[in-house]
């Protein structure tokens, strides 16, 4: 690398020579050889060649060309094509170019040289980013770069992750005084998490006995400190998978739990949302890709309606001949559960479809040490909306009461003028509509093909059953006490135990308590 | 019900033909072909196109002119994802349809259900997809990859200095039996390479696991051990889209944890965003990026055949390409579709391969395979990052098990699946 640089010096000197050496570089890529790239990267790098840093940026992403006779050429984020050699404008980059190919380790060796270089980037999003990557790679030579960065920081979010940078980095350097490498390791023990974890193992090697005491001191409290916190992480975890669960039985919750319907095509209502989801996508992609973001807001009420529909018109054509036969309704809403996935799978075909994330539910971000996904939380927030949303139509409306009048008692409710067939048709369109909305969320981190209703079929109604059949509150508690559960047993046993435990579990509880944590008391239900 | 209703009908359709006479002459005009693979359930995901793909082999070889100058005959059947269902589709396609050969089966469960079927009324099945090995039969033909031609490969160049130079390990997988069969083999084979025992996680999920928020958790704090950390994926079809989504929703990048997966391919791509998954790995046979006159001529044809410019090829199509085109030249060679003959002529047949190699069947019934490593590009496809200089040879026993290292097949002098080179017998 000493000898490029060297090189480079010599080539600056002489600017024809300069031009020769860059093209002699840029032949490396025509060889199409991974071990020639990286050295062509490392002497880009050296070269100082104003185009240097949008070549390498090109090459990182998949923009750099080689033409059959030797030409090198890239374009911009823009799409405007450039001439590598000269670094001046062409009008396309030609015919039968080929693109350079990259694997993990030369896009890991571009982005370590990218980050030293980028420490000083106008957006602070990318310094951040750039100091981060610096401090995982803790390449030593990045120490000088890294000071200077640190002088020039305004940001005091990112001039701490700096300083830790330059911790990391001053640990990593055998020739730093004890008390550099003591003060250094305080500062990532107060950062305390896995990355100050390699960093400080990293200087207990080869280090003299009190440093490597005192790392390994450092490691011992931030392991702690790491345990409570992966202990809120699970909790967390399960709090996310609850509302997963709830979203998909709280559909159910109504249709079974207060009609009493055993709803074995629930799922696929769950499917129709996903599937609506995936629809609404494909014309936003043709019409509007800049409103991309939007449309899940508008699969919301589109999946509501679908599912709805879809719902009604099963419980107007088979479900309302069979009340009173659970046997009967079980087995004919299987067949159209069958009916509703093959029917699926004929018109978009068996393989999975592709749901986006819209922005704002990509991404993680962390707080007090907790990785929480934008994704789950949003689900979560959504599950406690279409709940309490739920909640209130049930108990401040004049659907709700004649919803709650018509379940609970039949012939009363019809003699006090109640359409009972219309609020039945209405209350399973709801508890579809219901389902239909969760598919959109499930959309989101599930994958979208036929099959999605049928892995929920079975959670849905063992949160339905353990909740107490007919209680929206316990369907509640019952998805999150699940969800947690789960989630606790997980790192223990495993996920494959963690479901077996849960279940047997389960079972013995419905032995003791068979109508549930939240049973229905009352005359309206039948002994 | 329909079951007895159905056969009934065929009793009395060959009762009819039979009483025509034409039903025999008719029978000989055609060679039938079984195709088994799921239309309907869980599996379709991944088998519809299996189906499709062997229609369109034999629309091909009837424009070229049938074979033994009779035109072929596609008998479809739908298993339907349900394992017994298999067994019952074989015999009706075997005993009934009387097809000269069978294309079919994904999982190898449906596998291991219609073995005995093939072994009992004699008939030929060729397999298409990846498995775990520890098998030899002579009734069947895995045109697919054995753990030494795919697993065992995408180790090895991780654990190079072009992959990264890996030493820590996460084997990944679904519980069931492929995933923990190709684990065994690769923790001894890590073992045997040195690593030590603390440095391999292992992990087993459920069929469609779709909350990876612990296990990612899990993975990424097993990689910051300071040691350079891989997963290694067994994970089944559907629960990858999850997992991948949990992955990139982590932040966890390629360049940090690569993930390998070896059932992941560009059929299962089609249903997630890859921007996030750039760089992490898959190992297979075949990769519809790569750039030979054979395979762009094959992807021409498939678009051509689907009407669909989109629909993507896969290593099993591949896979199906060369069983076909293998059973078509050992047909012409025996002079006959009689089985026994066939079982026969197939040993040593040479066809070429889409990735511009020449694969031959072995005696053990596995096939020569190159083996490719792709990366995850943003379109959904695959660069190939790395791929054996040779093909690879498919080894039915692995090496790295106790108890099959000394287990060697051969169909040809032995006449043995399992042929034990320490006690010189056939295990039968």
């Amino acid at each position: 690398m000493r000898v490029f640089a060297v090189l480079a010096l010599f080539a600056a000197l002489a600017l024809p020579a300069a031009a020769a050496s860059l093209q002699e570089t840029l032949a490396r890529f025509a060889a199409n050889d991974f071990s020639e790239t990286a050295k062509a990267i490392d002497e880009i790098a050296e070269s100082g060649a104003p185009q240097a840093a949008s070549l390498i940026d090109a090459l990182l992403n998949r923009r750099l060309a080689v033409t059959p006779d030797g030409g090198v050429f890239f374009t911009d984020a823009q799409g405007r094509a450039f001439d590598a050699l000269t670094g001046s404008p062409v009008a396309a980059v030609p015919k039968g170019a080929q693109l350079v190919r990259t694997n993990n380790k030369l896009r890991g060796q571009i982005e370590n040289s990218l980050g030293t270089l980028r420490l000083q980037a106008p957006d602070p999003a990318k310094r951040r980013e750039a100091a981060e990557i610096v401090l995982r790679a803790r390449d030593v030579s990045a120490l000088p770069a890294v000071r200077t960065a640190l002088s020039r920081e305004q940001d005091p979010v990112i001039a701490k992750v700096l300083r830790e940078t330059e911790a990391a980095l001053v640990l990593s350097r055998p020739d730093a005084t004890t008390e550099q490498k003591t003060l250094a390791i305080s500062i990532l023990r107060a950062r305390s998490d896995q990355d100050a974890i390699a960093a400080l193992r990293a200087a207990t090697a080869g280090a003299p006995f009190a440093i490597a005491q005192e790392a390994r001191r450092a490691i011992v409290a931030i392991e702690k400190r790491l345990e409570v916190q992966a202990a809120m992480q699970n909790v967390w975890y399960g709090l996310s998978l609850g509302s997963v669960l709830l979203l998909a039985a709280i559909g159910l919750a109504i249709t079974f739990g207060v009609m009493g319907v055993i709803n074995m095509a629930h799922g696929e209502m769950v499917m129709l949302g996903a599937y609506t989801t995936f629809v609404v996508q494909e014309v936003f992609r043709a019409y509007a890709p800049g409103a991309f973001d939007f449309s899940l807001l508008v699969a919301l009420p589109l999946a509501f309606l679908v599912a709805g529909l879809v719902g009604i018109a099963i419980e107007r054509g088979i479900i309302r001949f069979l009340y009173g036969r659970p046997l009967e309704t079980l087995l004919a809403t299987w067949g159209v559960s069958l009916i509703l996935q093959q029917a699926v799978r004929t018109a978009f075909g068996p393989t999975n479809r592709e749901v986006g994330n819209p922005s704002f539910m990509s991404g993680a971000f962390d707080l007090w040490g907790l990785q929480i996904t934008y994704g789950r939380l949003w689900i979560v927030v959504f599950t406690l909306v279409v709940f309490a949303g739920l909640l209130l139509l049930l108990k401040a409306t004049s659907f709700g009461l004649r919803m709650r009048a018509v379940t609970q008692n039949r012939r009363m409710a019809a003699s006090m003028g109640i359409p009972t067939a219309r609020v039945d048709a209405l209350t399973f369109g709801l508890g579809s509509g219901i389902a239909g909305i969760a598919g959109v969320a499930l959309s989101q981190i599930d994958n979208v093909s036929p099959n999605l209703g049928q892995s929920y079929i079975i959670d849905s109604f063992m949160v339905v059953v353990f909740g107490g059949v007919g209680s929206l509150w316990g369907t509640f508690v019952s998805a999150f006490a699940l969800g947690i559960a789960n989630k606790l047993m997980e790192p223990v046993a495993g996920a494959v135990l963690a479901k077996i435990v849960i279940l047997v579990l389960l079972i013995l509880f419905i032995q003791k308590r068979p109508r549930g944590l939240f049973a229905l008391k009352g005359r309206a239900v039948e002994s | 019900m329909s079951f007895t209703r159905r056969s009934m009908l065929g009793a009395v359709s060959l009762l009819a033909s039979l009483s025509l006479g034409v039903g025999a002459a008719r029978a000989e005009d055609t060679i039938k072909v079984g195709i088994l693979h799921s239309l309907s359930g869980t599996m379709a995901i991944s088998e519809t196109t299996l189906k499709d793909v062997m229609l369109m082999l034999i629309e091909e070889q009837n424009k070229k002119g049938g074979l033994l100058g009779k035109k072929i005959e596609a008998v479809v059947v739908d298993p339907a994802s349900n394992w017994p269902l298999f067994a019952e589709k074989a015999r009706e396609l075997i005993a009934q349809n009387k097809v000269a050969a069978v294309f079919g089966c994904w999982t190898s469960v449906s596998r291991k259900s219609v073995l005995p079927v093939f072994k009992e009324l004699n008939s030929i099945l060729f397999y298409p997809v990846q498995y775990e090995g520890e098998e030899s039969e002579r009734n069947v033909f895995y045109t697919g990859a054995a753990p030494n031609q795919q697993a065992i490969p995408a180790v090895d160049y991780l654990m190079s200095e072009e992959g990264g130079g890996v030493k820590r390990w996460v084997l990944a997988g679904t519980d069931y039996v492929y995933p923990r069969t190709t684990n065994k083999i690769l923790e001894a084979y890590l073992l045997a390479k040195g690593v030590a025992k603390e440095d391999i996680m292992i992990n087993y999920t459920p069929f469609g696991h779709s909350d990876w928020q612990t296990i990612v958790a899990d993975i990424v704090k097993f990689g910051s051990a300071g040691k350079k950390t891989a997963v290694v994926s067994t994970i089944n079809g559907d629960a990858n889209v999850p997992f991948y989504k949990e992955l990139a929703n982590k932040g966890v990048k390629a360049t940090d944890i690569p993930v390998v997966a070896f059932s992941v391919g560009e059929e299962e791509l089609a249903g997630v965003d890859t921007k996030n998954l750039l760089g992490h790995l898959a190992a297979w046979n075949y990769f519809q990026s790569v750039d030979t006159p054979e395979n762009k001529e094959f992807i021409a044809k498939w678009h051509e055949f689907t009407k669909n410019p989109k629909r993507v090829t896969n290593d099993p199509m591949e896979a199906h390409v060369i069983g076909f085109n293998m059973w078509v030249k050992a047909v012409e060679k025996a002079g006959t579709t009689d089985p026994d003959k066939v079982i026969d002529a197939i040993i040593g047949v040479e066809v070429p391969n889409l990735t511009g190699g020449t694969s031959k069947m072995l005696p053990n019934h596995h096939i020569t395979k190159p083996v490719m490593i792709g990366e995850i590009r943003e379109d959904g496809q695959f660069d190939v990052v790395w791929q054996t200089k040779d093909l690879v040879p498919g080894d039915a026993w692995s090496d790295f098990l106790d108890g099959s290292k000394d287990l060697e097949a051969d169909w040809v002098e032995k006449k043995c699946g399992n042929f034990n080179t320490k006690t010189g017998k056939c295990g039968g």
